[in-house]
This record gives C-alpha cells, structure tokens and sequence, in this order.
C-alpha cells in the first residue's frame, strides 16, 4: 500500500515536474544561481531556503529538487515504456517458438541466447553512436536486455499451455494454430506477464540509471537520476545532497515498484510462499 | 553426456562467430574514423591513409574481420606482424598498438579477485539466509531479512558503492582510498582495498538469491517425496537437508551460471565506482574511444564466459536432480 503511494506520488511529481520548477523558479537547466550557489572554489552550496534552493544545487548551482523532479520524468518515461515494449516481443517471441515448436523455436531460442550473451553496454554506445542518443534509443536498448528475459519465461509457460485439453479441443475443432495462440495460449499468460512485467520495471529502472551513471544515457545536461548520481560521487566529500536526494528518489522508486510486483505475485498466485516446513 | 558436450562445443565455436561478426557489423556502421583518431590533429591527409592502411582499415570487411584473428600486417610484407603474432592474439588496439590478449590478461586478475570474493559471499550469505528464512517463514527472523532482500534487490550499485566509500572511507577510515593492490604483491592490501567492492557486488546478487532459494525451498516443501521423507521418521535436519535443500538448488545454479557468465559486464559499475582497472573498464574505455580490436576481444570473452558457464550448468543438473536426464 505505501508502495502505491509512493509510485503514485513520483508519478505526480514527475508529471508535475514544471509545477515542482514554477514553485521555487529555478528551471532544471537554470544557472543564473551558478555564483550565488557555489562556493569560491566551485564547490556546490548545500540547501539554502532564502534563494529557494530546498534541496541544495550541484556544481553548476542548478536547482537539485527541480532536477530531480525531472529525472523521475526520464526514469519513469524509460523504465515503464521499455518494460512494455520487452513484454510485447518477449510475449510474442516466448508464445510462438513454445507453441510452435520445432525449428521455429530452435531458431528464436538461439537468437535469445546470442543475446543474452552479448554485453549490452556495448550495444547501447553503438546504437548510440549510429542513431544519436534520444528517448527512444534509450528506450530501445534497455528494452532490448530484457526481453529475452521475458521471452524465455514465456516459451516455459507456453510448452505447458499447449499441452492443455483446451488447446487439444480448440485444435480438434479446427482451430488455426494463430487463433489458438491469440485466444487460448495469450489469455492464459495474463497472470504471470503482469507480474514479470511489474517485477521487470524496477530492473529496466537500473538499467536506465546505471547506463547513465556510466555516461551512456541520454547527454547532458537532460537531468537523469544517474549522471546526477555521478556528478554527485565527485563531490561526495562536501555535497551529501548531490548523492542524497536523487539516490533516495531512485532507491524509494525501485523498491515500490519491487514491493508492488511482490504484492501482485502473492495476489496472482495464491500458492506461492505458502509452504511450511 | 558426451554428445551434450560436443553439440555444445559446437554451439561455442558458432557463438563466437556470431558475436565477433555482430560486433564488427555494429562497429562498421558507426561513425567515427579510427585512423582519424589515433594520428595528432592536423596531420596530413597521406599519414592517415597510410595510418589506415597499416591498421588494415582499407581491406574488405571480411578480410577485416580475419584480421582480427591473426593480427593486421603492420609492417606491410603481406605477413601478420610481430613475433608476439602467435594466432589468435585479437589483434591490436588502434589506441596502443598493445596485443589485445595481453590488455585483457592484463586486466584480468583485477575482474577475477573482484568476481571470486563476490561470489563466495553472496552465496555464503544469499543461500545461508535464504534457507533459514524459509525454516520459519512468516516469522519475525523471516520478515526482516526478506525486508533486507527487497531492499538489496531494488538497490543501485552505485549508490551503494557511493555510500560505502562515504562511509567507510571518507568519515571512518576504515579502508583505504578506492583502488587496486595486486595479490602477489601485497596481499592484506589485495583484500582491505577489496572488501567495499566485493561487499557492494555481493549485496544485490545475494538479495535475490536469498529471495529464489526462499521461495524455492516453501515449494519444494510441499511435494510428496517430502512429505514421504516425513513419515518415514527421517529427522527434520535430514529431511531439509537431503530432500529440501538439494532439489531447492536447481534454480539456483542456473542462476548462478547465467550470473558468473554475465559478471564481466555485471561487474562493470562497482569497476568504475571503486576505481579497480578490471576488463569491465576496459570495455567502457575502448567504447568511448571507439577501439574496435578492444571492444571486439571483451564481448568476445563476455559471450565465451557465458556460453562456457551455461554448459557448466547443463552438466551439473543431472548431478543434482537424478529425475533430469
């Protein structure tokens, strides 16, 4: 329930992120502050309430709460686009090479391994380097590590599924092996893609995140929560806000997320954690 | 078990070709000259083409692509060059000219010290946790370290990373400041300098684990052949331990040889929060400086690693679960 709350609450706050830069007037690129809120030597100055700067400036004397505000934009946009992008070709490669069989499945089971082991940090710099690096890119790559995840679980579920005696009678009716898939393996899958799909948010989160800490994100200055987070670990010896308000942002987000995929597993299947010893 | 060897091996040999063909192909459609970027600025249009030519960049793709098994001709004689050109050596790195193999070789105690500390505490602590939270599940105990495990499942190495060092380093001196000290050299350096980045490796991966081998376990328990074990008067020690804990493992090795096969580039972020020059940093460094031969030669050993580690599983499962053939 808290973890509703709270995803409700950054959802808020992220559509809301102009609101969040109106109410203290500091624009998340603003450096009109970049004097007043740094020090002589260039050090970032911690919360200062007279200037409006609640949650203190990083070392280009930007607003950090409007920065962070923004980046739960980006966080959020990324992680929830790309986690349904990964449960669309997951789902669809998953139920085809489980239910068909045979060489199909030998084929898109492979191009799942091969992408499994391809490190996808690399993939991310190329795509990157080829296309530029937008929303859509970003969107793209994280959804491209995960869903060989997805597509791996379905396939098991499917293998089950098309053993069923109401994929039997649907076949002996004379069924057509889409019409089977689309109406009796898909609906049966339900269940289970909510609750991966949930559980998957708060990875392609990271994913995001790390991509940007390591400087393979969207550019700068796009407020993301992990670029914040490497600006701030430079200046971890003097400004505990760089690292404290974007990383309590991002570690809030992924645990309601991961709180609420728990929640929806228990609630979906009745018989998970049940067991006594 | 022979034939499940040699088809794999097989799918090895195909899986390098893959990936090596696919990390060209990426490399070939980025922009971006590499010959370009190694000469100073303002050199002239002649020293670039003969830079390239000696980098082997003016051949045919394919024929770039065999480069990178025997080393491009440097000197021009129409021979792989060098007498450290013992194939394959992946070439050499447009940035230093070094040999790939030696960079990686280079490299790679630093990513092994880090992994192998990694892995033992994770499944020291993830497997031990694990299991005692599912002797009492729902209890207290059980409640607050699957609290810690959702936490350390949600929970940004880097951040974690960012706050050890904070911490440890910079209020209390515990350990020393983020880097290296080799093992031969200086051994009690090797592990102080270790702890925080084995420690911020290790606390998600065992998170999940003790998460998977929870919830393992509690299913496990409700099968027959426990309940079987039960009634025939077996102790609860030896009912958990051979007829629980056992079969409870099987997800848990698969997951730990995608893990060990993948920490390479799972071990990437802790590298470069803790400052350790392992093959995960090598791999950024090439890619920002768009060092194809050094790029190539880590996916390759990332993709090796993994295919490797999966056949390791498939051959442990029958060792585990007798019902598996």
């Amino acid at each position: 329930m808290v973890s509703i709350g709270f995803i409700v609450l950054i959802t808020l706050v992220a559509v809301a992120a102009p609101l969040v830069a109106r109410l203290n007037g500091h624009p998340p690129n603003d450096l009109t502050y970049q004097y007043e809120m740094t020090t002589d030597l260039g050090l970032p100055k911690g919360p200062n309430l007279e200037l409006d700067f609640w949650a203190g400036a990083d070392q280009f004397g930007r607003d950090l709460l409007t920065r962070t505000a923004y980046g739960a934009r980006i966080s959020l946009l990324i992680g929830l686009s790309s986690t349904l992008l990964a449960l669309l070709v997951g789902c669809a490669v998953g139920v085809v090479a489980g239910f068909l069989r045979g060489p199909v499945d030998t084929v898109f089971s492979r191009t799942v391994d091969v992408v499994l082991s391809f490190p996808i940090l690399l993939l991310a710099l190329a795509i990157r380097a080829v296309f530029g690096a937008s929303l859509w890119i970003m969107i793209i790559v994280v959804a491209f590590a995960t869903w060989p995840f997805i597509a791996r679980i379905v396939r098991g579920q499917a293998l089950v599924i098309r053993e069923q005696e109401y994929v039997v009678a649907a076949r002996s009716l004379g069924a057509s092996n889409v019409r089977i898939m689309w109406g009796h393996v898909l609906p049966n899958l339900v269940g289970p893609l909510v609750v991966y799909g949930s559980l998957i948010i708060p990875v392609n989160i990271l994913l995001e995140a790390s991509l940007s800490y390591l400087g393979l994100g969207l550019p700068p200055p796009t407020a993301t929560w992990g670029q914040m987070l490497a600006d701030g670990q430079a200046y971890y010896a003097t400004a505990w806000w760089m690292i404290a308000v974007p990383g309590s942002a991002l570690l809030l987000t992924t645990l309601s997320f991961n709180l609420l995929g728990d929640g929806l597993r228990d609630a979906l299947d009745p018989r998970a954690g049940k067991g006594t010893l | 078990m022979i034939w499940t060897v040699l088809r794999r091996l097989q799918w090895l040999a195909l899986l390098v070709v893959i990936i090596t063909a696919l990390t060209y192909t990426l490399f070939f459609v980025v922009p971006g000259d590499p010959a370009v970027q190694a000469v100073p600025k303002g050199a002239s249009p002649q020293t670039i083409a003969d830079i390239r030519h000696r980098m082997g960049l003016d051949q045919p793709l394919w024929r770039q692509y065999l480069n990178f098994f025997h080393g491009p001709d440097l000197i021009g004689n129409g021979n792989a060059s060098g007498i450290l050109n013992v194939p394959p050596n992946l070439g050499y790195s447009f940035k230093n000219q070094e040999p790939v193999l030696h960079t990686i070789l280079d490299r790679l105690p630093v990513t092994i010290s880090l992994a192998a500390g990694a892995i033992v505490l994770w499944l020291l602590f993830g497997l031990s946790v694990g299991i005692l939270a599912a002797l009492y599940p729902r209890t207290l105990r059980d409640r607050i370290s699957m609290g810690v495990a959702l936490v350390g499942v949600a929970m940004p190495q880097f951040l974690l990373g960012i706050g050890l060092i904070y911490l440890f380093y910079f209020r209390i001196h515990i350990f020393p400041a983020p880097g290296y000290e080799a093992l031969t050299k200086d051994p009690v350096g090797w592990a102080t300098h270790l702890i925080l980045p084995w420690f911020t490796l290790a606390f998600t991966y065992a998170a999940a684990y003790s998460r998977i081998m929870r919830s393992s376990m509690l299913e496990v328990a409700s099968e027959n052949f426990v309940l079987l074990a039960q009634s025939k008067g077996l102790t609860r020690r030896q009912v958990i331990f051979r007829h629980v804990v056992r079969p409870a493992l099987m997800p848990i090795v698969t997951m730990l040889g995608m893990d060990i096969g993948l920490l390479l580039s799972g071990a990437i972020v802790v590298e470069i929060v803790f400052g350790l020059n392992g093959v995960g940093s090598l791999a950024i460094q090439a890619l920002t400086t768009n060092d194809l031969p050094v790029i190539a030669g880590t996916v390759l050993l990332a993709a090796m690693l993994v295919a490797v580690f999966n056949l390791f599983v498939d051959l442990l499962y029958p060792l585990l679960d007798p019902r598996v053939q």
